[in-house]
């Protein structure tokens, strides 16, 4: 049977560069669809050589919407370099402050500026809407409390690293510099109102996907196991602890799993049309080990949130959408879920004296080897590195949070397309619908590729051997054109 | 003030998108902007393809042939090309690359890495063709501002745009001039 390809290039309101092929066979069935990742950056590479010490400073330049995960996630592979198994506990307060600010504030763009508009004006409103300028047009309360919520967390960023992004935090065993009392002042009067505005965009998610529970649940449904870091309780932490999967029911099957030996837990398949591998499970192999990260996956593999109101959210959630919850548009809500937890963990971590302590440096013995595991705002993100005796970077592995979400992406757009694809002919209205898919997972491609880039977006329809037959294009004015 | 709202396009090439989270960093200033702009291909918009523009805001160099096409769309259609930031002006962090060959890059990541299965170096028609070495968007088109940074500030942003809506030189005094 032959076979016949859709491409959507670019996808947009997703931070990063990609498009998506369709493969359709004669009979019109959906049998594969690929979202490419066209970018790449030779990372791995062009780090070799480079003085470890380097590396928080190199590696946040991949991705400037979570590079605080990517600067704190090489700090930590730099600390076990240094020897320092223990940071101190001002040092490692400040680190989690940072991080917490850095989830907040990622958290805050994608749900306002990147997926708002899709949520509040419908997943078919026309193309001229679906972007921040009409949500802060028409819903300008909301707009404004998604802008503050992303300021207060950038502000912190700067405070701590001197930069809002590509700031310089921290050294190996070490931070650069405490917060004074008087930085900390104004973050302490803000902080009560980020918090109810975090609550009150959990109830909006929450509201928004009841009003529409059918499709929001049914909408390009599939199941997996889900991996995320968790405390020593099972509780659920995002820079530190150790890794937790489950099933698909919700069992566990890894538990505590050491961050320092996560290539005994997954590796990294590599097909030929994309420069994005596919993680997965190596008990379960490459067909069946799959698996999902990031804020649905988290909120689903812990066993609880120790922040009252998150706590308090995490349950309703788990009542309302089951445990483990599956349809990918739920990552929304979970989403905002950790928003708040961030925001809750940063109002404790402020009025902690130890966050204007000066004891931050720790030393210990010279290692040739640093393992970093972070939850970044999309998912686990792991850091590898080797170093020679010169200190410099023999050999680097980046495994990024989107990278985990690679073959989930694909079988929610498979699916989606199934649900929608209107017998042989591109129609505007699956072009939307793709791109929702993809935009749940937040997927930065630009971590994915290890930089990221816009994606405009084309859907062409080809046959098996690449030869155009259709093509839609949107155009500046809005207009669609073959 | 014309009544016209200016139109402006924004994308990254081989960038990491920094900048234009920097370009957000205006914080609630984006309210009174939006008076101003009226946002054409953009990241946070839906649209693809590239109409008119007054501006054009490019992040990153170019890595890939594809780079190279949409950077020459920017050119044709936007009165006025502003490289943004250090990648865009000089390459950044991804011409660290230019050290080595393609070839070495894609080696080191599909069939060196660290649990890789099927090592295969990715090779489809839908993937664009690596440029040999990243370089600047000047070596390609011509320029007409340049925002130096890693990212440029916020208020260099509203800067630009604010020159140009005026119609004179922008006034990039030293704390909104970087070079980090
Ligand atoms: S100049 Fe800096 S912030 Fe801008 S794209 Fe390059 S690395 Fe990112």
């Amino acid at each position: 049977m032959s076979e016949t390809r859709y491409v959507i290039d670019p996808v947009t309101r997703v931070e990063g560069h990609g498009k998506v092929t369709l493969l359709v066979n004669d009979a019109g069935e959906v049998t594969q669809a690929r979202l490419h990742i066209v970018e790449f950056r030779g990372f791995e590479k062009f780090i070799q050589g480079r003085p470890y010490w380097e590396l928080p400073l190199v590696v946040q330049r991949l991705c400037g919407i979570c590079p605080v995960s990517h600067h704190l996630a090489a700090a930590k592979a730099i600390d076990q370099i240094a020897g320092v198994t223990q940071l101190s506990a001002p040092a490692l307060k400040l680190r989690r402050l940072m991080h917490f600010a850095q989830v907040l504030q990622s958290h805050a763009l994608h749900f306002f500026h990147l997926a708002s508009p899709d949520l509040l004006f419908g997943f078919q409103s026309p193309e001229q809407q679906r972007n921040i300028v009409a949500v802060i047009r028409q819903h300008p309360d909301i707009a404004i409390q998604g802008v503050r919520i992303r300021k207060f967390g950038q502000q912190i960023i700067e405070a701590i690293s001197g930069k809002r992004i590509h700031g310089i935090a921290a050294l190996p065993g070490s931070m650069n510099a405490a917060l004074t009392l008087e930085k900390i002042q104004p973050f302490l009067q803000g902080i009560d109102t980020i918090i109810a505005s975090c609550e009150r965009t959990v109830a909006l998610v929450q509201t928004l996907t009841e009003q529409d529970a059918d499709f929001h649940l049914d909408f390009g449904y599939i199941e997996s196991p889900f991996m995320g870091l968790v405390g020593p309780q099972g509780e659920l932490e995002l820079y530190d602890g150790n890794l937790r999967v489950i099933d698909s029911q919700g069992q566990i099957l890894v538990d505590q799993f050491p961050c320092a030996r996560y290539f005994d837990l997954i590796q990294e398949q590599v097909k030929p049309w994309s420069y994005m591998k596919f993680p997965f499970l190596i008990q379960r192999g490459t067909e069946n080990g799959w698996y999902r990260v990031g804020p649905l996956a988290r909120v689903n593999a812990c066993t609880r949130i120790d922040t009252p109101k998150a706590e308090q959210a995490r349950q309703a959630f788990r009542q309302h959408m089951g445990a483990p919850a599956h349809s990918p548009l739920l990552f929304h809500w979970t989403r905002m879920i950790e928003a708040l937890h961030c925001a809750e963990a940063i109002k404790l971590l402020l009025e902690d004296p130890d966050i204007q302590s000066n004891d931050l440096q720790r030393s210990g013995v010279k290692q040739h080897t640093g393992i970093g595991v972070i939850e970044a705002p999309r998912g686990t993100l792991f850091h590898h590195y080797e170093i020679d005796d010169e200190d410099r970077v023999t050999r680097a592995n980046l495994i990024v949070s989107t990278t985990s979400n690679n073959q989930a992406m694909n079988d929610t757009i498979r699916k989606v397309a199934t649900q929608h694809l209107d017998g042989h002919s591109l129609t505007p209205e699956l072009l939307n619908l793709v791109e929702v898919a993809i935009r749940a997972y937040d997927p930065c491609l630009s971590c994915a590729t290890h930089a990221v880039g816009t994606m405009p977006l084309q859907l062409q329809l080809q046959t098996e051997s690449g030869a155009l037959l259709q093509q839609l294009q949107r155009n500046s004015d809005g207009t669609i054109t073959a | 003030m014309s009544a016209r709202k200016l139109k402006v396009a924004t994308c990254s090439l081989a960038g990491c998108f920094g900048c234009h989270m920097s370009f957000l960093d205006m914080d609630e200033q984006i309210v009174d902007l939006i008076e101003l702009i009226e946002f054409d291909r953009s990241p946070l918009t839906d649209i693809k393809t590239i109409g008119a523009c007054d501006i054009g805001l490019i992040e990153g160099g170019l890595c890939n042939d594809e780079n190279v096409h949409v950077l020459q769309q920017f050119r044709q259609h936007c009165r006025i090309l502003v490289a943004v930031g250090a990648c865009a002006i000089n390459g950044g962090v991804p011409a660290l690359r230019n050290r080595f060959t393609v070839q070495e890059c894609l080696e080191e990541s599909y069939l060196h890495g660290v649990g890789v299965v099927e090592a295969q170096i990715p090779a489809d028609p839908e993937l664009p063709s690596l440029l040999p070495q990243v370089i600047p968007i000047q070596n390609v088109v011509k320029v007409d501002f340049f925002l130096p940074g890693c990212p440029p500030p916020a208020t260099a942003f509203v800067e630009i745009i604010q020159a140009v809506r005026d119609n004179r030189e922008p006034r990039l005094d030293y704390p909104m001039r970087r070079f980090d």
